[in-house]
């Protein structure tokens, strides 16, 4: 249980750095090392909204129920939690909710309260999932997607809605396969160019 | 926001009772939304605000099939305006009869001093598209309250009734298909004027009569049709035709699966029948009495 806690919640909310950086630590206590990663420039605060507003009009295409389209708000989140987990926290997380839920004509708070869940979970395991390599990323990210699913589905059965069949969690599979792809486009603007200063090699 | 180095013991309010404040406003709002209804302003205001983004993001659907439809071939429009012209003539036909028909209905009931029919008024809308929410079966129209929509309005298409208007914007209405599982509608089995009411069914696509008796008359191929003693649909409108009727021993009630006529998957413009609230007949008193008179009633009784 201890563990448990540990891993899940042992540093949720707490302060970042604010310059946003991938890991660049090399060498771990088991002998293992992975690649650096050069360092990331500040992200732009407009970018962040930006990129939000565009996931938003995203969830607004005309998907239809048929389609295992991605929520696009949530993939976002997730990242913007992930990587600026001062910037973006649960209460941007709440009101989006409150505009997809308009916008599905589902209950008032449903989304909200799902995405809500869903940034907890992105902060509080926002240092881990930052050490490893993008790949690795998808199975922190799809159990998130999940919960966020799931919280929803249960508030609808709660309200005597009926179940939507087992291909309601393939949107999140989706997501999931998503993340590598979202999470390049996301750091484009941060990445610096590569140049090398021979009299200063770092 | 300029952000500076993380501050080592200032930490703001704990993630975790940010995370028990927002989940219980969540809650908070569930609860007021699905029992009192209360957020409609609230929700109204938003559709408002989230209508041009909606109508933008169409457009390149809607130009997609614009193009298909561009390069359609002459030989299948040739073939729809025959169909056309032809349902054209057949409809020529009956309208006729129908004028002639109101005519002597008018003069019956006038004689039997009946109450006139309910005037229904008619509003041709535009489907926008689907919801996404895959728990209801909805879809959104290009008109709202702006246009005279109210809730509660039947939704027809050429064929027969595909659902009812539930929540109403400003620009926009939703419309709740008759295969929501928790759509309903009172029908009447048009061959023996059985009453009944349809739901939406446990399988995608389909109607249910519930609470039929394992012995009413009804057989696969009957036709049921609004019954419109609910003053909300007009009466006698196709609805569905019956599928299969499964009549179990050990079932308290038959299992009747119907398929609706109307094309409730398939629509792009579809017509609004507002009831016109003069004709309507009073509501009746509701069913169940307060608690007070019941229990004096009951004291009554004794």
């Amino acid at each position: 249980m201890k563990r448990l806690r540990d891993w899940f919640g042992s540093d949720a909310g707490g302060p970042d750095a604010g310059i946003s950086r991938a890991p660049e630590t090399v060498d771990l206590a088991g002998g293992r090392s992975y690649r650096p990663e050069a360092l990331l420039r500040p992200v732009n605060p407009a970018f962040i909204w930006a990129s939000l507003f565009g996931a938003l009009l995203l969830d607004l295409l005309p998907w239809g129920p048929t389609i295992p389209a991605p929520d696009f708000v949530a993939l976002a989140l997730v990242f913007w939690n992930v990587q600026q987990p001062r910037r973006v926290g649960m209460a941007t997380a709440f009101v989006f909710g409150l505009l997809i839920d308009v916008h599905d004509g589902a209950l008032f708070g449903q989304h909200a309260l799902a995405y809500t869940l869903l940034s907890y979970g992105a902060i509080s395991l926002h240092r881990r999932i930052r050490w490893f390599p993008v790949l690795g990323q998808v199975p922190h990210v799809l159990p998130l997607l999940l919960v966020a699913q799931v919280a929803s589905l249960a508030v609808r059965m709660s309200v005597g809605g009926p179940f939507p069949g087992w291909g309601y969690f393939l949107q999140s599979v989706v997501g999931a396969l998503l993340w590598p792809f979202a999470s390049w486009l996301l750091l484009v603007p941060q990445r610096r160019p590569i140049e090398r200063d021979a009299t200063r090699p770092l | 926001m300029e952000l500076g180095p993380p501050p080592l013991f200032n930490q703001g309010v704990p993630a975790r009772v940010r995370l028990g404040i927002l989940a219980l406003l969540s809650i908070v709002l569930l609860v007021v939304d699905a029992r009192l209804r209360a957020l409609d302003a609230v929700r109204q205001g938003l559709e408002v605000v989230l209508y041009p983004l909606e109508r933008a993001l169409l457009w390149p659907r809607d130009a997609f099939r614009d193009a298909a439809g561009y390069l359609s071939s002459v030989a299948s429009l040739t073939r729809e305006n025959d169909q056309l012209r032809r349902a054209a003539l057949e409809y020529a036909d009956k309208g006729l009869a129908t004028q002639q028909l109101q005519a002597e209905n008018a003069r019956l009931r006038s004689l039997l001093a009946l109450r006139d029919r309910v005037a229904v008024r008619s509003t041709p809308v535009q489907v926008l598209y689907e919801s996404r929410d895959r728990f209801t079966r909805k879809v959104v129209v290009d008109r709202g309250g702006g246009a005279g929509i109210t809730a509660g309005s039947a939704v027809i298409d050429d064929a027969g009734v595909i659902g009812q208007v539930t929540r109403v914007y400003p620009l926009t209405a939703e419309v709740t298909l008759l295969t929501d599982k928790d759509q309903s509608i009172p029908v009447v089995v048009l061959r023996n004027g059985l009453r009944a009411v349809a739901y939406g069914g446990e399988e995608p696509g389909s109607l249910e009569l519930r609470y039929m008796a394992p012995g009413a008359d009804i057989v696969n191929g009957d036709v049921v049709a609004t019954s419109g003693i609910d003053g909300v649909f007009p009466p006698g409108m196709p609805v569905a035709r019956v599928e299969r009727v499964e009549r179990d021993a050990g079932e308290q009630f038959a299992h009747v699966v119907l398929r609706p006529v109307g094309g409730v998957d398939r629509h792009t413009v579809v017509l609004v029948l507002s009831v016109d609230d003069a004709t309507r007949p009073p509501a009746p008193e509701p069913a169940r009495p307060e608690r007070g008179e019941r229990d004096a009633r009951k004291g009554a009784r004794r």
